[in-house]
């Protein structure tokens, strides 16, 4: 257990970016997100709670190339000696490039709890069979330094999940107590960091963060969503909520924008698609979202038609699916953040609450 | 001039959506006249200038090109009476949007071009040319992937 | 509120309406949802406060296809796209009864959780509350002055006006206390480099989760040019290029002429980019060159975009 003064911590991320690439929550045009830290870079951000998009461009980022396609022609005079143009006058090559895989360590300081828990169930869907490679070579590179919550907000509710906010299980797991920031190394990947920047830190004792997990809980008790109960959801309960009249009254207002999608910590579905460039294409992975009139889109109009049931989809996914296929596990990890940014106010609270009404016989 | 320096040169790519009516035919007549214009300057033939939709020159822009130019006939002599003045006033806003979000507004431009002005038709050519080239490469409103 | 929740209960039991489009409560004190209620009994959760900003005459295209007359909510602002709808025969007037709720500006919940969290409660945020709200958390309490939590867009309120209506309830206010096009006059005194970096900043923010394009009332095109599958630039790749930019200069080149400024691209960004400085361009540019033209204030004028004049400036002059 070591200790630094937060008004030092800018001397602790020049430090570690000076070895390898810096994740942390950064200030830009207003808004905070996870971005690569740069020398002077706005760091106030690491102490909010809730960045706009969670961290997992991190390890599955939004955006990304695969590979290459690139055709080259040449004109069969210009071939060398001994290759055959194939009886036209010119040949045409295709070469494919693959995009590099992550080779370098880097950090990623400042995730939540609900932060790394969704890692864990990114793991699940990446690092099964067939093992996803791109992700796979981020992960092994990506040393999480977590921040326990020191205020959680109205929104949160990770403790549903049986996620503790006030002890993040990552490489690093740190906490804020008055002025400092206590670090504590929690795996090898994390003590291997904390090697490289011990000078900078002071030995600190364990009692002080424990006065702190008793705040962060009883905050916790306090918040409107943390009681939420999930009794009837979870593994096999697809008959009993698929067919129900529920979403029907639930999803009228729902834009079918993918806000929800995007901010989500969790939401793993992507599209993988070709774009054109000057001599050939480059073929790219990017989130999708099944809230979109396309996703999935086959020739014959399917696969779903109607905003209700991309939207039953999408919670269905969360509550019932992935808990069906991965041992109970929900895909969802109570952050908030589409509690937050729904722009009309609907959310997974108000889809588990609503059904709770209805196993109580109530008007929904 | 040597190899070298040829290849060096900076040769823009030009868009040019001409009109068929009158500044295609134009273009034709430039050749007939044996008017020169440059060979940066790849025309696109579209029934009408108002069927140039906005999104086709950002696109062009997109995809790697320095300058749009887009030709239609006088107002007042449309084949389709009006076209060209909804095209003016869809250019007029869209221009003016690209100067407000920091792009250089030299990039774009509109000329109205009939089928017997041919050496207008290679004069505006000619100008347009060398004010890209005086601009040099689009950088702001390119697709990285699109690049060399 | 009690006052507007009973009459809409009259309308749905004397038979004018079948169904209400309204808010509903949230489950936090500041986000009421956007519902249809068809009963009286379902109206019990209705609810109408500073926070409900939704502009709700988009939903109106749907619900009014549906049998008998909707009634529904609109603000002042709110009628000006809902006349523009008409204009553009999206929605069925005859299938519609407006009941014009007044307005006293609407709140940001975005300026009100800076530097506060926890929010359990929020008080006076009715159309008949104080002129400071009060904000519970569990870390204290604390109080805003209601004009300092107003959305962006209240600033330069359009006036306190109905441009349609069946009738009126309650009293609206007009709050703009700033020039319209001042944002956009300073951006257009900014140097080209200086105009470049900041959008390229506000757009690089984009997570093209097309939440603006979904709420605004003008685009209502049944496929979007965005949704087409063989169109590289499709809604959802994003990349720090200039593809980002390019979806917002057409998004609101789409609506230019139509957009009635009502504001809902800027209140919906998850990431808080001000949209509305794109379509408030085409505005100032549509007032300088064409004259000055405010859409959905007459269902019967002609949008400038699908009009001329023998005169015209020219593209790429600056009027």
């Amino acid at each position: 257990m070591y200790k630094i003064a937060i008004k030092d911590l800018d001397t602790l991320f020049s430090k570690i970016a000076a070895e390898q690439e810096l994740i942390l929550p950064l200030k830009k045009a207003g808004q905070y997100n996870f971005g690569v830290y740069e020398e002077g870079a706005d760091t106030e951000g690491i102490l909010v709670n809730k960045t706009v998009k969670s961290a997992k461009d991190a390890f599955f980022p939004q955006f990304e190339t695969l590979y290459n396609v690139r055709k080259t022609i040449t004109p069969a005079d210009e071939l060398a000696n001994g290759e055959e143009a194939s009886g036209t006058k010119i040949r045409t090559k295709l070469e494919v490039s693959m995009e590099d895989l992550k080779d370098k360590d880097f950090v990623v300081f400042g995730m939540r709890a609900c932060d790394v828990k969704a890692v864990d169930v990114l793991d699940k869907v990446f690092l099964s069979d067939p093992v996803d490679n791109y992700y796979k070579a981020r992960r092994d590179h990506g040393i999480i330094v977590a921040l326990a919550c020191h205020e959680p907000e109205e929104s949160c509710f990770c403790t549903v999940f049986g996620i503790d906010p006030a002890d993040p299980k990552a490489d690093v797991a740190t906490w804020v107590v008055g002025e400092d920031l206590y670090w504590k190394p929690l795996t090898d990947k994390g003590t291997a960091l904390t090697e490289g920047v011990k000078d900078l830190f002071a030995d600190a004792d364990e009692q002080a963060i424990e006065e702190e997990k008793a705040n962060i809980k009883a905050i916790m008790d306090k918040l409107p969503n943390t009681k939420l109960s999930l009794e009837g959801w979870g593994a096999g309960k697809t008959d009993e909520k698929f067919g129900s009249d529920v979403w029907a009254k639930l999803y009228n207002p729902c834009l079918g924008c993918g806000t929800c999608t995007f901010v989500c910590p969790t939401c793993q579905c992507y599209d993988i698609k070709d774009y054109t460039t000057k001599d050939g294409i480059e073929r790219y992975r990017c989130w999708d979202s099944c809230m979109y009139s396309d996703f999935t889109l086959m020739a014959g109009g399917q696969n779903r038609t109607t905003q209700l049931q991309r939207f039953r989809q999408r919670f269905m996914h969360k509550l019932v699916y992935f808990p069906d296929r991965y041992d109970g596990m929900y895909s969802c990890v109570g952050c908030g953040r589409c509690v937050d940014k729904c722009p009309q106010s609907l959310n997974i609270v108000k889809v588990i609450k609503a059904f709770g009404k209805e196993n109580k016989g109530g008007a929904v | 001039m040597s190899m070298n320096e040829e290849k060096t040169e900076f040769r823009p790519l030009i868009l040019a959506f001409c009109c068929n009516w009158c500044s295609y035919a134009g273009a034709d007549l430039a050749g007939s006249s044996r008017l020169s214009y440059p060979a940066d300057v790849k025309i696109i033939r579209v029934p009408c200038s108002g069927r140039v939709n906005p999104m086709f020159i950002l696109r062009a822009f997109e995809r790697g090109a320095d300058g749009v130019i887009i030709c239609g006939c006088h107002p007042g002599d449309c084949h389709y009476s009006t076209g060209n003045y909804y095209a003016r006033r869809r250019m007029t806003l869209l221009f003016s949007m690209l100067d407000y979000m920091g792009v250089e507004n030299g990039r774009t431009r509109v000329e109205w071009c009939s089928a017997a002005e041919g050496v207008k038709f290679s004069n505006t050519m000619n100008e347009f040319c060398e004010k890209i080239k005086s601009l040099g490469k689009s950088v702001r409103l390119g697709d990285l992937r699109c690049k060399d | 509120m009690q006052g507007l929740k009973d009459r809409l209960k009259e309308l749905l039991t004397d038979g004018t309406v079948v169904r209400i489009l309204g808010w509903k409560k949230g489950d936090m004190p500041y986000n009421p949802e956007p519902a249809i209620f068809n009963s009286a009994e379902e109206l019990e959760d209705f609810v109408y406060d500073g926070f409900c900003g939704a502009n709700l005459s988009k939903m109106m295209i749907e619900a009014t296809k549906l049998e008998g007359k909707t009634a529904v909510c609109l603000k002042p602002c709110d009628t000006y796209s809902f006349n523009q709808l008409i204009r553009e025969h999206r929605v069925n007037r005859d299938n519609a009864y407006i009941v014009a709720v007044g307005c006293r500006g609407k709140l940001d919940i975005e300026k009100i959780k800076k530097g506060t969290k926890g929010i359990t409660a929020v008080s006076g945020t009715e159309l008949d509350g104080s002129d400071e709200i009060t904000v519970n958390t569990i870390y204290g309490d604390k109080t805003v002055a209601y004009t300092d939590a107003l959305l962006d867009r209240c600033h330069v309120c359009k006036g306190k006006e109905h441009m349609i209506s069946d009738e009126i309830w309650g009293e609206s206010k007009d709050t703009a206390d700033r020039e319209r096009f001042e944002e956009i006059e300073r951006i257009e005194a900014m140097s080209p480099e200086e105009r470049f970096e900041f959008f390229k900043k506000e757009l690089s923010k984009c997570i093209r989760c097309n939440a603006c394009r979904n709420v605004c009332p003008a685009c209502s095109c049944r496929k979007c040019i965005f949704d087409n599958t063989k169109f590289d630039a499709q809604q959802k790749a994003n990349v720090v290029s200039f593809e980002e930019r390019m979806f917002h200069i057409i998004r609101a080149f789409h609506v230019a002429g139509r957009c009635t400024d009502c504001g809902e691209c800027s209140r919906v960004c998850p990431e808080g980019i001000p949209l509305h400085l794109f379509n408030r361009k085409f505005i100032k540019d549509i007032d300088k060159f064409y004259g000055e033209f405010q859409a959905g204030k007459d269902p019967e004028a002609q949008c400038p975009l699908t009009d001329f004049t023998f005169e015209d400036i020219e593209p790429g002059e600056r009027g």
